[in-house]
Parts: structure tokens; C-alpha cells; sequence
């Protein structure tokens, strides 16, 4: 059974100060499986970052509805946790205290928000900086931390939006391994959304593209490669076919973009 | 000079002290080498005897302690009432279109004008004083309160409901501890206000107060005792305000433009 459905997902903007209504994204559907890991792709201002809000609760479609276990979405929930491109860490709160917000916010035990932050702030490797505030961690640190806090919650299907676009090469390769072996192990519904052609195969079961606006799925791309991978796949003769294939599925449409 | 170059510490503080020096330099070439008649400016020497003198024999540390009660009292009553309407107004926009347009209306209404009404209706006592500051500060403070807590981070509000908040959730926990910083910030410079308006208010209709001192002394024409009232208020303020900033760094630890 599909753990997501995004049934005719469709979000239109009114038009400002007098100029028409834009479509951002067209009727979409997608099925996502439980334990799936889905990488939407596509160029800038495709709309992706709008399904996703959609998804989270954080936008409002204008057609169409997203089921999440059977059940429709309306509005943002626990059961949805996200990971925001921009540092979204409270800058008030000290590490474990951001990765405790959404448990102490069920109420959950302080005993046990500190056993569940500890484990994993130490699957993420921040073991030390408990008590350090956002603004004492480098980029990479917060994206770790963000990430930590949204699995704390033990969220149905974790969504992450661009999370790595600010950090530099080398910090978001390290940080997409991160992922993918939080992945592989714990088994999470994971939908991520991305420009990066690399990094939407790496990780990906499937590549969802997209195309420019108005956006719509134009492909959905399988990827073949057993689990579990490690960075040296990205040199790989199967990992480059894909690589050369989504890179013309992408490329078309960022001229169309750049046209429109 | 280079632009946006820092200066040490040290330097810092000599520059600071500098500027005394050269200003009470400029005063005291002005009244001693007599080109400013006595009349009309006392000498720095002259000034400081007369201070002496309000201390010891005008017993001018209870007007000190009346008129620093008057803007305490009043500001923090002002505070009281102001800071949760404007976290209200900030936080929920239909609240906000209720009061906005008066507030900010009322804003403008300068409290120096409303003291003949408030002799009016309050007399000459301490109820008088509070009600000069109470209004000078209230308006400020629930707009400011409002807009700082109105323009907290979306992202950040965005994030917590993410992560399961509710509305109060979101108040408690996300517009409330972001905008603290800022609120005390505002709460900071409005206690500046106020100490104008509880001069202005002692200057008219009080028996006690620096204000009521230093309109005694204009009509002994004591320019010396004068000066020295402004100075005396000049550096109440530069003290509360050292605390406010002390504490300000001490309560927020995390925000960076403390």
C-alpha cells in the first residue's frame, strides 16, 4: 500500500498588483511506498518546493489532495517532519534542546527526550555539542542538527527541501552519505527535493523529474543500484548512464525555463 | 581613518573620555575667560559647588529618588499592560487591525500636552506623574512589541509546526522567545523617553523631582544648580541603561546583535 498519495495536486497563485494568476504546478500525481526513498527533481521555480509545502501541511492546493495513510493532509503535523534549505534551527535553544522541541511539545517525558535526542544527535555525529547554540555550528552542523530533529519525531514520512543547497561540495556529499545511511537503516519514507542531478541519484530509489513551470512530472526514473552504496558509486558506468540521461531531461527544461 | 575599521578597547574608552575633556574645555574657556556673562552660564566650578550644595543642604537626593519612583513606577506600569497587547497585536492579525489604527494615532499625542488635563482629572500628586509617563510610553511600546513580534522569522514558525506546534504553541514557544531580545530592546529605549516626559511633568505642578528643582532654580536664576540637574539626569540614564544592556546580554546569550 502507498504510504503517500499526491492525487491531482495542483497549486495556481493569484496574480499580483493587477497581473494574472500564475500556475506553479499542474495536476501532479505520485504514489510513494512505504521505507521508499524519492528524489524530486528539477530546475529552479518548477513548483517542486511547492508539492512539498503542499505535502507538509505548509501550502494549500488549489485542486486535488494528498492522502498520508490513507488519511487526507490539512495543514502542517508532527506526523510530517521537514528539513528546511534555509538554518531553521531556534536560534534560542541550545542543540538538544531543538531536537527535543517537537517531543517536549507532545509531551513526552524529559528523561526520555533526552535519551531519544541523544541517540540521535550521536547518529548524526554531534555527540559534544549538546549545549552549543545554532550560531556556534557551521552549516553543515545545522543541517545535521535539523535533520536530527525532524527524525526525533519519529515523523510517518520525513521531507527535506533542498537541505543541502547552501552548504559547499564537499560538506553536502558527506552530508548526502549521511542520509543515505540513516536511511538504510532505519527505514524511513523519505521524499527529497533537489536541483542536483548527482545528488538525486545517489540516494534515490526513484528520481521523480519535473518540469518547468507550470510543473508537472515528465519522468519517473528508476534507480537500479543495490543498497548499500557507497560514494564510489557515483563513478560508476551505471550511475553515469543515469547521470547522462537526467542531465538531458534537466537540461531541456532549464531552457525552457530560461525561454518562459 | 579607514570606514568600519574597529578601534581597541583602550582607544575606545579614551576617545570617549576625550570628548568630556574637550567639552568641559570649551565651557570653561567660555565662562572663565568671561566671554559668557555669569548670569546667564554658570562655570564648571561654580556648577559642581552648587551640586554640592543640593545634596547637603537642599536635600536634593529624595527629588533624585521622587523622580527616578515616578519613571520607574510609571514605565513599568506602561510596560505591564503594553508588552502582552502587543504580543497580541503581533501575533494575531485580526487583533492587530482592532487596535493598530489607534494606537498609532495615539502615538503621536505628544504626554507634555496632556497635563493640564490630567492635573484635570488626576491633580497635582503622584497619579499625575505616572499617567504623563504611563501615556508617553504605552503607545510606543504595544507598536514596537507588535512589530518585532510580527515580524518574526516565517521559517521558523514554519518549522515548529513542522514539528507538531499549535497555535499557542507557536505564540509560547516560537514568537515569544524570538522576539524577546527586541522587546527588551524597545523596553530599553522607551525607559529613555520616559525620563524627558517625567522632567516636563515635574516642571509643571510638583513639589518634589529634579524638574521641580531645576524650575526653583530658573527663578532664582541659578544657572549652576541647573546644569547640574541635567547632568544628574544625563547619568541616571547612562547607568539604567548600562544595566539594561548587561542584562539583555545575560538573559540572551544566543542573539547575536546584543
Amino acid at each position: 500500500m502507498s504510504k503517500l498519495v499526491i492525487d491531482r495536486v495542483g497549486r495556481t497563485f493569484p496574480g499580483v498588483r493587477g497581473g494574472g494568476p500564475t500556475e506553479a504546478l499542474q495536476p501532479t500525481s505520485l504514489r510513494v511506498a512505504d521505507n521508499d526513498f524519492i528524489t524530486i527533481l528539477g530546475p529552479s521555480g518548477c513548483g517542486k518546493s511547492t508539492l512539498l509545502r503542499i505535502i507538509a501541511g505548509l501550502d494549500v492546493p488549489t485542486t486535488g489532495r494528498v492522502l498520508l495513510d490513507g488519511a487526507p493532509v490539512a495543514g502542517p503535523g508532527a506526523d510530517r517532519g521537514m528539513v528546511f534549505q534555509s538554518y531553521t534551527l531556534f536560534p534560542w535553544l541550545t542543540v538538544r534542546e531543538n531536537v527535543c522541541f517537537g517531543l517536549r511539545e507532545k509531551g513526552v517525558p524529559e528523561a526520555r527526550q533526552i535519551e531519544v535526542a541523544h541517540r540521535w544527535l550521536g547518529r548524526v555525529g554531534l555527540e559534544g555539542f549538546e549545549h552549543h547554540y545554532p550560531k556556534m555550528l557551521s552549516g553543515g552542523m545545522q543541517q545535521r542538527t535539523a535533520i536530527a530533529r525532524a527524525l526525533a519525531n519519529e515523523p510517518k514520512i520525513l521531507l527535506l527541501d533542498e537541505p543541502f543547497g547552501a552548504l559547499d561540495n564537499q560538506t553536502r556529499s558527506l552530508m548526502q552519505e549521511l542520509l543515505l545511511s540513516i536511511w538504510e537503516t532505519e527505514r524511513k519514507t523519505v521524499l527529497f527535493v533537489t536541483h542536483d542531478i548527482e545528488e538525486s541519484i545517489f540516494m534515490a530509489s526513484r528520481v521523480v523529474v519535473m518540469s518547468a513551470r507550470p510543473g508537472h512530472i515528465k519522468a519517473d526514473v528508476p534507480v537500479p543500484i543495490a543498497h548499500p552504496r557507497p560514494y564510489t558509486v557515483k563513478t560508476s558506468p551505471e550511475f553515469s548512464a543515469l547521470k547522462a540521461r537526467l542531465t538531458e531531461e534537466i537540461r531541456v527544461e532549464a531552457l525552457r525555463a530560461q525561454v518562459a | 581613518m579607514t570606514p568600519l575599521v574597529p578601534v581597541s578597547p583602550t582607544r575606545k574608552i579614551a576617545y570617549g573620555i576625550l570628548f568630556f575633556v574637550a567639552f568641559t574645555g570649551v565651557w570653561s574657556l567660555a565662562t572663565f575667560g568671561g566671554f559668557v556673562s555669569k548670569t546667564f552660564l554658570a562655570d564648571p566650578l561654580t556648577m559642581l559647588h552648587e551640586g554640592y550644595d543640593l545634596f547637603a543642604v537642599h536635600g536634593f537626593a529624595k527629588d533624585i529618588g521622587m523622580t527616578v519612583w515616578r519613571v520607574f513606577g510609571g514605565f513599568a506600569l506602561a510596560a505591564i499592560l503594553a508588552v502582552p497587547l502587543g504580543i497580541a497585536m503581533g501575533a494575531y492579525k485580526p487583533i492587530e487591525a482592532f487596535f493598530e489604527p489607534f494606537v498609532s494615532f495615539a502615538r503621536y499625542l505628544p504626554a507634555s500636552a496632556f497635563i493640564p488635563l490630567l492635573i484635570l482629572w488626576a491633580g497635582i500628586g503622584e497619579m499625575q506623574k505616572l499617567l504623563v509617563i504611563f501615556i508617553g510610553s504605552f503607545f510606543q511600546i504595544v507598536l514596537m512589541v507588535a512589530m518585532t513580534v510580527g515580524a518574526t522569522r516565517r521559517d521558523l514558525v514554519e518549522a515548529a509546526y513542522t514539528l507538531g506546534a499549535n497555535a499557542s504553541g507557536i505564540v509560547r514557544r516560537v514568537l515569544l522567545p524570538s522576539s524577546a531580545p527586541s522587546i527588551a530592546e524597545s523596553l530599553r529605549l522607551v525607559l529613555g523617553w520616559a525620563w524627558t516626559y517625567v522632567i516636563v511633568a515635574e516642571l509643571i505642578g510638583a513639589s518634589s523631582g529634579i524638574g521641580h528643582m531645576i524650575t526653583d532654580s530658573q527663578a532664582l536664576l541659578n544657572t549652576g544648580q541647573i546644569i547640574f540637574g541635567i547632568i544628574i539626569i544625563g547619568m541616571i540614564g547612562l547607568v539604567s541603561d548600562f544595566f539594561f544592556k548587561w542584562g539583555n546580554r545575560r538573559l540572551f546569550p544566543w542573539w547575536s546583535h546584543a
